[in-house]
């Protein structure tokens, strides 16, 4: 069936602002909105620049806001997303070219929350023990492939850049809850600031918006309790 | 427009590695404190493809029965079809298990037993006391272990504070009379060209599986790291073993991880029959990916098949209980959701054989230093991962044995480089270092006349193209004609065009570099096929269907030359096991 797409693009050599340009192509219901954005680029217009690798939402590539909601183009089926889709860049991150925004941000917010294992004792011989139930308190918050999907459509990140945001704490999570780190209140002291946790308005974009289907808002929670009930 | 061009920024460094997945990751952290590392990578880290792994990584650790490492070491040499590497397996085998114990260290979540241990499951291919049984080897992190490996490691170079060049696409390797002395990248943001001087290189830049039109592997995956050294000379080993993946999601190639079977998945053909027990009886739906590839190719000969083009089976996940399929396998299940549509409760997925692992590569020794020829290394090289051939996986790699093989001899190579440099000297630059790379990247930048190609349009035709002739099945017929096709790319190659004549982020560019190396690389793979007359692991000819020990025991070694493809034979090292007929 013919799909319509109305792309917005931006190249910074000769484009004072962005602009949007339209496409029609032929694809199947069961085809990937990835696969339109190749088809274009293969066979159309091989101006049109966007991030991907994967293709089938493990990489974190291609968030990208389709009709409006952030989606990974490549767990997006045609089928679900309609015959006229309009794509845009992801909000909150400036544009380098087209679909492809400047993440190095995101990363450092990502890197400030000190996303590894802290814990100095010696180790033993054998693996660390951990119970199948310590496990599972953390198991949601391991499956983040950091593709910002969260944080840019997170409107206090939306108002104010220096927010950690959804994604950082998420991952600060993953390791404030593993039985085997001793770095939470390093992390914890972190997200207590003025840029932390505390600017999380509970909107839910969020966790409308992961791919990986985390409890963003819920792992939010976790983290704001352990700050109040912890005293830290 | 093009912009005026710049001149290349220039950076020293004691090694650069290549390639930020599971391979790369691992070597750096062996290196951090001891020397200066940079990291080179075409994607942000965490989205290499080492992300995707699913099923697990093996290492007789017997948390849940009983295991040896002697066990493991026989199922890979038995399941490489005999080409294995007999000191490679032992080495795999024995050091698997303290690089795991490793990983848990530096914080990756393994899934645990009951007891708080690692938690271990079953395999295709992986058996206890020699091939009697089944055996709980594979350690795991739900059905996303390869995602927890790369999210550690990268975690681990960003605790160790490694100097990343995310977004850079290599594009040369630097050689100055017989030494490596490091490699010229493209920053894609910029269009910029970097040169990286080292004492030593590291090169772990994945597989080549966009060769072929139906594969599990991402659309980065084009050999970039296997083909440029080959253009300097450095010679590639066992390229025509390429591993077919029996799950396939139909058409899309995309993975369902063998970890399905594993937990009870079967395999089913048109008429309802698990066909998997009448061709293995002992292992059934658990047997090695190239066998199952193989039955599967077979079924649907015979008429079997199912799908639009008659040309798939089904997995049937049915009988395996909602609560485990959530617990021990989302990932897979939510892949059959989007992408067939079906519930895996209640339904089948269709699902197809998909190019998926590169047993060949690079030839290295066991330390990771890349070989010249049969008995000489090229001091300061290294390779390992996907890209590299040691080799472990022989004529087909079990499943679990990449990430084994990832960070045993991905740290094996960090570690031996850190020797390496202790005494090292900084090898002088060639003369005009980056002018190879540059004048391929202002050839395609500046607009040519005369009629042109697209990129899209050739790679399209050879992916199809390498599926249909050099895939499950090949014989001498198909080669030729795919050798033909080849020669024909190749003339259209050298007329690509690209519409794209920026230099910020340009994939175009990148795209059309890329498919130059997919060329090099597939003609590398059919003609090695063509030449082994016989069939071993993966590599499975009609017109040649048995092994043949008596003339190809032995690894292809090919060269580039200006005559053409230059061939010779490296032999196999056996240590405990001699050759015998493979059944399971
Ligand atoms: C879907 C899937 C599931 C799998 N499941 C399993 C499993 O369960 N168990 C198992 O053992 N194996 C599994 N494998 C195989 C295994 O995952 C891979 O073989 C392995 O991860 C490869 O790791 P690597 O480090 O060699 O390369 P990759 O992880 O692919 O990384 C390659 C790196 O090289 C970089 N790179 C490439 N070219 C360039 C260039 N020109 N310039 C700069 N950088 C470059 C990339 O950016 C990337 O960082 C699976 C493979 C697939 C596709
Ligand atoms: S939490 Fe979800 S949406 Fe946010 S970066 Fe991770 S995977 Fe993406
Ligand atoms: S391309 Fe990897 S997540 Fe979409």
């Amino acid at each position: 069936m013919r799909i319509h797409f109305r792309i917005k693009r931006f190249d910074p050599t000769t484009d004072q602002k962005p602009h949007f340009k339209e496409y029609d192509v032929d694809l199947e219901p069961t085809d990937r909105v990835l696969d339109g954005l190749n088809k274009i680029k293969w066979e159309q217009d091989g101006t049109l620049t966007y991030r991907r690798s994967c293709a089938h939402g493990v990489c974190g590539s291609d968030a990208m806001r389709v009709n409006g909601r952030n989606r990974l183009a490549c767990t997006l089926l045609i089928r679900d997303a309609g015959t006229k889709l309009t794509i845009e860049p992801l909000l909150g991150l400036s544009v380098i070219k087209d679909l492809v925004v400047d993440m190095d941000h995101f990363f450092q917010k990502y890197k400030d929350i000190k996303p590894y294992l802290i814990n100095d004792d010696a180790p033993p011989r054998t693996e660390r023990i951990q119970s199948p139930e310590q496990r599972a308190i953390f198991d949601d918050t391991t499956k983040c492939i950091l593709c910002a999907a969260c944080t840019t459509s997170c409107p206090p990140f939306w108002a104010n850049k220096e927010f950690v945001g959804p994604a950082s704490i998420v991952n600060a999570h993953r390791f404030i809850f593993d039985s085997r780190d001793h770095g939470a209140a390093q992390r914890l002291e972190i997200l207590n600031q003025r840029e932390g946790v505390w600017r999380c308005r509970t909107v839910f974009n969020c966790t409308d918006a992961c791919p990986r289907h985390i409890k963003i808002t819920q792992a939010i929670e976790d983290v704001k309790r352990a700050l109040l009930f912890n005293r830290y | 427009m093009a912009s005026a061009v710049r001149p290349s920024t220039y950076h020293k460094h004691d090694v650069v590695i290549i390639g930020a997945g599971g391979a790369g990751l691992m070597a750096a952290v062996q290196l951090a404190g001891i020397a200066d590392v940079a990291v080179i990578s075409k994607l942000y880290p965490s989205r290499s493809h080492t992300g995707a792994a699913q099923g697990g990584i093996c290492a007789a650790l017997g948390n849940s029965e009983e295991d040896h490492w002697e066990w493991h070491m026989f199922d890979t040499v038995k399941g490489g079809d005999y080409l294995t590497d007999q000191d490679a397996a032992e080495v795999l085998a024995r050091e698997a298990i303290d690089a795991i114990i490793e990983l848990e260290h530096m914080g990756l979540p393994f899934s645990r037993t009951p007891d708080g241990k690692i938690a271990q499951r079953r395999f295709g291919g992986h058996t206890r006391n020699f091939g009697e049984g089944p055996v709980m080897r594979s350690c795991y992190a739900a059905d996303r272990t390869g995602h927890m490996i790369l999210q550690t490691l990268y975690q681990q170079g960003i605790k160790h504070n490694l100097n990343f060049f995310d977004e850079f696409q290599m594009l040369d390797l630097l050689i100055n009379d017989g030494q490596v002395c490091g490699v010229v990248a493209l920053q894609i943001r910029t269009g910029e060209l970097h040169i990286f001087h080292s004492k030593a290189v590291i090169f772990a830049t994945g597989g080549f599986g966009r060769c072929f039109s139906v594969t599990s592997n991402a659309l980065a995956l084009t050999g970039d790291g296997v083909a440029i050294p080959w253009r300097r000379g450095v010679p590639l080993e066992d390229m025509e073993m390429f591993q077919f993946h029996p799950t396939g999601i139909y058409k899309l190639g995309v993975l369902l991880s063998e970890a399905a079977r594993g937990e009870g998945g079967i395999v089913i053909n048109s008429e309802g029959e698990a066909f998997a027990k009448r061709y293995a009886p002992t292992l059934a739906d658990l047997a090695p990916r190239d066998m199952m590839s193989r039955f599967i190719y077979q079924e649907v000969k015979e008429g079997r098949g199912v799908g639009s083009g008659k040309d798939g089976v089904y997995l049937d996940l049915r009988h395996i209980p909602y609560e485990v399929q959530e617990a021990k396998l989302p990932d897979i299940t939510e892949f059959i959701r989007v992408y067939l549509g079906v519930d895996p409760t209640k339904e089948m997925a269709l699902i197809q054989p998909t190019a998926h692992y590169a047993m060949g590569g690079i030839p290295t020794d066991l330390d990771g230093r890349v070989l010249l020829n049969n008995t000489e290394v090229m001091p300061g090289f290294y390779a390992a991962g996907e890209c590299a051939c040691v080799s472990v996986h022989g004529a087909n790699r079990l499943g679990t044995n990449s990430l084994v093989d990832l960070v045993v001899f991905g740290r094996r190579a960090g570690r031996h480089a850190a020797e390496f440099l202790r005494t090292a000297e900084l090898a002088p630059l060639p003369p005009n270092a980056d002018a190879f790379a540059r004048d391929q990247v202002e050839r395609l930048l500046s607009k040519g006349s005369g009629p042109t190609e697209k990129v899209g349009a050739i790679r399209e035709t050879l992916q199809f193209e390498m599926f249909d002739k050099t895939g499950v099945v090949r014989n001498e017929r198909g080669m030729r004609e795919m050798l033909a096709i080849l020669d024909d790319l190749k003339l259209r190659y050298q007329r690509v065009a690209i519409d794209d004549h920026t230099r910020t982020f340009n994939t175009d560019l990148l795209e059309a570099l890329e498919l130059g190396y997919l060329l090099d690389i597939s003609e590398c793979i059919v003609a090695g096929a063509l030449g082994r007359t016989e069939s071993r692991g993966a590599h499975y000819r009609d017109d040649y269907p048995d092994r043949d020990d008596q003339n190809w025991l032995n690894h292809t070694m090919v060269w580039k030359t200006s005559g053409g493809l230059r061939f010779d034979k490296k032999p196999v090292t056996i240590t405990k096991f001699q050759p015998k007929e493979r059944k399971y």
